[in-house]
C-alpha cells in the first residue's frame, strides 16, 4: 500500500514537471520590441501614449519621403557640438539584444550594409557589435566591456528589456559616450537620442481600423496574438481592444499562438468549425499564412485580415486577391542608428526623440512593394529600406 | 454487483485510464458542439492531431524501454527547416530531400542510441544535449530565421487527402500515415524486438542475463523515435508552413501524452496504443477548450491540473510498485 501511495505522489510530481514544462516554452525571441514582463490586462493600457501615437499617425514627418529612415515626426532637435570630432575614422559600436527572429535579422543585414557604406564614404572606422543572444546580463556585461575597453566614439543599444538595461544604459552615458538607442527603449533619457518608429498602439490601431471600416456591423472577428506580457505586442493589442470596444464587431477570441504556423492553423480551423470568422486580426505577421490555409483547407470564404509586411504574407495576399492590410513596425529603423552617430560624431543636431513614420502598406501599394523585393525570401520585410544600399540584393537574399 | 467492480477495475486500470478519459473529454467536445462529429471537421481534427499520435508512438518505444527523447520537438524543427531550405519552392528536389530527411533522421536517433547504450550517458542529458545542439546549428545556419519554401508536392502529405469521400469530405493522407505508423508499431511491439525493449525497460540486468541484447534494442528505439519525428515533420510542415518556432515544446507534449497513457516513465509497462491515444488526449483536450472559448491564459492550468488528476489516479490503481528513477538505465 504505502508503494502505491509512493507511485501515486511520484506520478503527480511529475505531471507538475511536465505540464509546467510544456506551458513555458513560449518563444520569448518572438517579439520584436520591448519586453518588459508585468501583468497583463489594463496594465498595458496608457491613455496618454495611445492618444500621442494615434495623433502622430496623422502628422506629416519632416525630411524627404523618399528617405523614410530620415524623417522625424515632431523633431526636437538637440546640439551635438560637444561630441563633434576631427576625422573620419570613428569606432562605433552597436549592442544588439539579438537576432532571434526575422524581424531582427532583416533589420541587421539592413544595419551592416548601411555601415559599409559609411565606412566606404571614410565617416566610420570600425564597426565592432556584440549580440547578446537575448539575455539580459549577456548585454549588461556587452554594454560594461564597450564601455571600458574605451575604443567607442559613439555607441549604439538595442535594449533587450525596459528595466533591466536602464543602469547599464545610464553608465554608458556617465562615461562620456554619446549613446543611441533604438527600437526598445530604456527609462532614462540620458541618450543622445532614442530611434523608434511610432509604436505599437499605432500598429494596432491601423490593423483594428481597417477591419472595422471593410467588415459589415456584426461580422465576428478572431485576433491571433503571440504571446502575452511583451508591452509592444501588448499595445498593439491593447489597442485594437480600445477600437473593437467601440465598433459592432463581435470579437470571437483572442488566442496565444507563439507565432507557430501549425499552432495557427489549428486554432484557425477549430473557430472555423464552431462557426463563421469574417474577420482576422494579428499582432504579427508571423504564421499569418497559416491562418489563411486554415480557410482554404476548410472551404471557407477568405476573412478580410491583417498581418504584417513580412513578404510570405503580402505574396498570399496577392495571389489570393483577398481584402487585406499589411501594418508595418518599420524595419527601416535599423539604418538609423549609424546614420545618427555619424551626425552626432560630425556635431550636427539630432532629435532627441527620434520618431520615425509607420504607415501600414494598403492593397494600392502592395504590387510596388512585392515587385521591388520580387527576389527576396519570404521572411523578409517590405518596408526595410534598404534598396538603395549597394549590397541590394544579394545580401538580404543570402542569409 | 461484482460485474461493476470488475467493470470499475478494468477502467481505472492504468492503460485503459486513458480511453475512458479520451471519451470523456469527446462527450465534453459533443456537448459544446454535436457539429464536431460532423465528417468534416472531425478529419480535420485528426489530420492535425496526427503529428502528434506519430511522435507519441516514436516516444513510446524510447520510454518503455526505459530511456527519454528530449530532442523530437527539436528535431521536428530542423527536418521542417532543413527541408525549406533544400527544397526551395523546387518540385524536383521534393523525393531527395525527403530522403535526406529520412537520413537525417535515422543518424540523429543512431547518434543519441550510441551515445547513452555506449558511453552510458544518461538519455535524459544525451538528448537534451541533442536538443540543444540541433536549435544552435539550426539557427547558425540559417541566421536565425529560415529560408526557402517547401514545394506542394512536400506538402501534400500534411495538407491533402483523398477527396470527395461521402460523408467524410476528405480523408487526409496523414490519418492513413498515423494508422499505418500505429499499426507498425503495435506489430512491432509482438515481435522478439518488442519483448526485449520491454524487458530492457521493466529490468534491464534480468533483461541482459537471459541473453537479449538490449543496447541494440534501445539504441533501435531511439532510430525509431527520430524517424517519427521526421514523418511528423513532413506532416507538420505540410500542414502548415515553413515558420521559425516549428517543434518548439512538442518534446514535453508528447511526453505528457506518452505518460497520459500510462507508460511508465523509467520504462517496461504501458502499451504503444495507449500512448498513441494519450496524444489523441491531449488534442481533443486542446479542441475542447476551444470549443468552450476558454481564456487562453486559464488552458496551460486546466490542461495541467488534468493531466495531474489522471496520471495520479492511473497511478493510485497501479498494482505493481513503480520502478524509482535511480532504476532508470544510463
Amino acid at each position: 500500500m504505502r508503494t502505491t501511495r509512493i507511485a501515486a505522489a511520484a506520478a503527480a510530481a511529475l505531471g507538475i514537471l511536465l505540464a509546467t514544462a510544456c506551458t513555458t516554452d513560449a518563444p520569448t525571441e518572438e517579439a520584436d520590441d520591448t519586453a518588459t514582463e508585468t501583468e497583463s490586462g489594463d496594465e498595458w493600457f496608457v491613455q496618454a501614449d495611445y492618444d500621442e501615437q494615434l495623433a502622430q499617425r496623422d502628422i506629416e514627418p519632416e525630411g524627404d519621403p523618399n528617405t523614410p529612415w530620415l524623417q522625424a515626426i515632431e523633431p526636437e532637435w538637440v546640439d551635438t557640438a560637444a561630441f563633434a570630432q576631427e576625422g573620419g575614422d570613428a569606432t562605433v559600436c552597436f549592442s544588439n539584444a539579438s537576432v532571434s527572429n526575422p524581424w531582427r535579422v532583416t533589420g541587421w543585414i539592413t544595419m551592416q550594409q548601411q555601415v559599409a557604406v559609411l565606412q566606404e564614404s571614410g565617416q566610420i572606422g570600425e564597426f565592432r557589435h556584440s549580440d547578446a543572444g537575448d539575455d539580459d546580463d549577456q548585454q549588461i556585461s556587452d554594454i560594461q566591456a564597450f564601455v571600458d575597453s574605451g575604443d567607442c566614439d559613439a555607441l549604439i543599444i538595442s535594449p533587450s528589456t525596459t528595466a533591466t538595461l536602464t543602469p547599464a544604459v545610464e553608465a554608458a552615458c556617465e562615461s562620456g559616450v554619446p549613446v543611441i538607442i533604438f527600437d526598445r527603449g530604456v527609462n532614462t533619457d540620458c541618450a543622445v537620442t532614442f530611434i523608434h518608429p511610432i509604436g505599437g498602439y499605432a500598429f494596432g490601431a491601423d490593423a483594428a481600423e481597417f477591419l472595422v471600416d471593410e467588415l459589415e456591423p456584426g461580422s465576428t472577428v478572431l485576433a491571433l496574438r503571440i504571446l502575452p506580457g511583451v508591452d509592444v505586442l501588448e499595445n498593439r493589442w491593447a489597442a485594437a481592444e480600445e477600437i473593437f470596444a467601440d465598433s459592432e464587431l463581435e470579437i470571437l477570441g483572442n488566442e496565444f499562438t507563439g507565432g507557430d504556423a501549425a499552432e495557427i492553423k489549428n486554432i484557425v480551423t477549430q473557430y472555423l468549425q464552431r462557426g463563421d470568422v469574417d474577420g482576422i486580426w494579428m499582432d504579427a505577421g508571423d504564421g499569418a499564412v497559416a491562418a489563411i490555409e486554415a480557410f482554404e483547407d476548410a472551404g471557407a470564404p477568405y476573412p478580410v485580415m491583417t498581418g504584417e509586411d513580412e513578404l510570405s504574407f503580402m505574396r498570399k495576399w496577392q495571389e489570393t486577391g483577398m481584402t487585406a492590410l499589411a501594418p508595418v513596425y518599420s524595419n527601416f529603423q535599423w539604418r538609423t542608428p549609424v546614420i545618427a552617430a555619424t551626425m552626432i560624431l560630425a556635431g550636427e543636431q539630432v532629435p532627441a526623440e527620434w520618431v520615425l513614420p509607420q504607415d501600414p502598406i494598403t492593397e494600392a501599394e502592395r504590387d510596388q512593394y512585392l515587385e521591388v523585393n520580387a527576389d527576396m525570401p519570404s521572411l523578409h520585410y517590405a518596408k526595410f529600406g534598404g534598396e538603395d544600399l549597394p549590397g541590394f540584393p544579394d545580401a538580404w537574399q543570402d542569409r | 454487483m461484482t460485474r461493476v467492480r470488475d467493470l470499475l477495475l478494468r477502467a481505472t486500470n492504468p492503460t485503459a485510464t486513458v480511453f475512458v478519459l479520451l471519451v470523456l473529454v469527446f462527450a465534453g467536445v459533443f456537448a459544446m458542439n454535436p457539429g464536431f462529429f460532423e465528417g468534416p471537421s472531425l478529419m480535420a481534427f485528426l489530420k492535425q492531431a496526427a503529428p502528434l499520435v506519430i511522435l507519441a508512438a516514436g516516444q513510446y518505444f524510447v520510454i518503455v524501454s526505459g530511456n527519454f527523447d528530449l530532442s523530437v520537438g527539436a528535431l521536428v524543427g530542423a527536418q521542417v527547416v532543413i527541408a525549406a531550405r533544400l527544397i526551395d519552392g523546387e518540385e524536383s528536389r521534393t523525393l531527395p530531400v525527403m530522403i535526406v530527411m529520412v537520413l537525417f533522421g535515422i543518424g540523429v536517433g543512431l547518434v543519441n542510441g550510441l551515445i547513452t547504450t555506449a558511453l552510458k550517458v544518461q538519455s535524459f542529458i544525451t538528448t537534451l544535449g541533442m536538443l540543444m545542439v540541433l536549435y544552435g546549428a539550426i539557427r547558425l545556419w540559417t541566421g536565425g530565421a529560415p529560408t526557402g519554401s517547401l514545394s506542394e508536392s512536400f506538402r501534400v502529405f500534411g495538407r491533402m487527402g483523398i477527396e470527395d469521400v461521402p460523408v467524410l469530405g476528405q480523408i487526409p493522407w496523414a490519418l492513413l500515415i498515423m494508422i499505418a505508423v500505429g499499426a507498425g508499431s503495435v506489430l512491432l511491439m509482438r515481435t522478439r524486438f518488442g519483448r526485449i525493449l520491454m524487458a530492457a525497460g521493466d529490468n534491464e540486468r534480468a533483461a541482459a542475463l537471459s541473453g537479449a541484447r538490449v543496447d541494440t534494442a534501445r539504441t533501435i528505439a531511439f532510430v525509431l523515435s527520430g524517424l517519427s519525428a521526421t514523418i511528423a515533420g513532413i506532416l507538420i510542415g505540410g500542414f502548415a508552413g515553413v515558420s521559425a518556432q516549428v517543434g518548439d515544446g512538442l518534446e514535453f507534449t508528447v511526453i505528457t501524452a506518452v505518460v497520459l497513457g500510462g507508460v511508465v516513465l523509467g520504462g517496461g509497462r504501458g502499451s504503444v496504443l495507449a500512448a498513441m491515444a494519450g496524444a489523441l488526449v491531449i488534442e481533443a483536450l486542446f479542441t475542447l477548450f476551444n470549443q468552450m472559448a476558454l481564456p487562453a491564459t486559464l488552458r496551460p492550468a486546466v490542461q495541467g491540473a488534468i493531466i495531474i488528476a489522471a496520471v495520479a489516479y492511473a497511478a493510485r490503481r497501479r498494482t505493481r510498485p513503480v520502478p524509482t528513477a535511480t532504476a532508470t538505465p544510463s
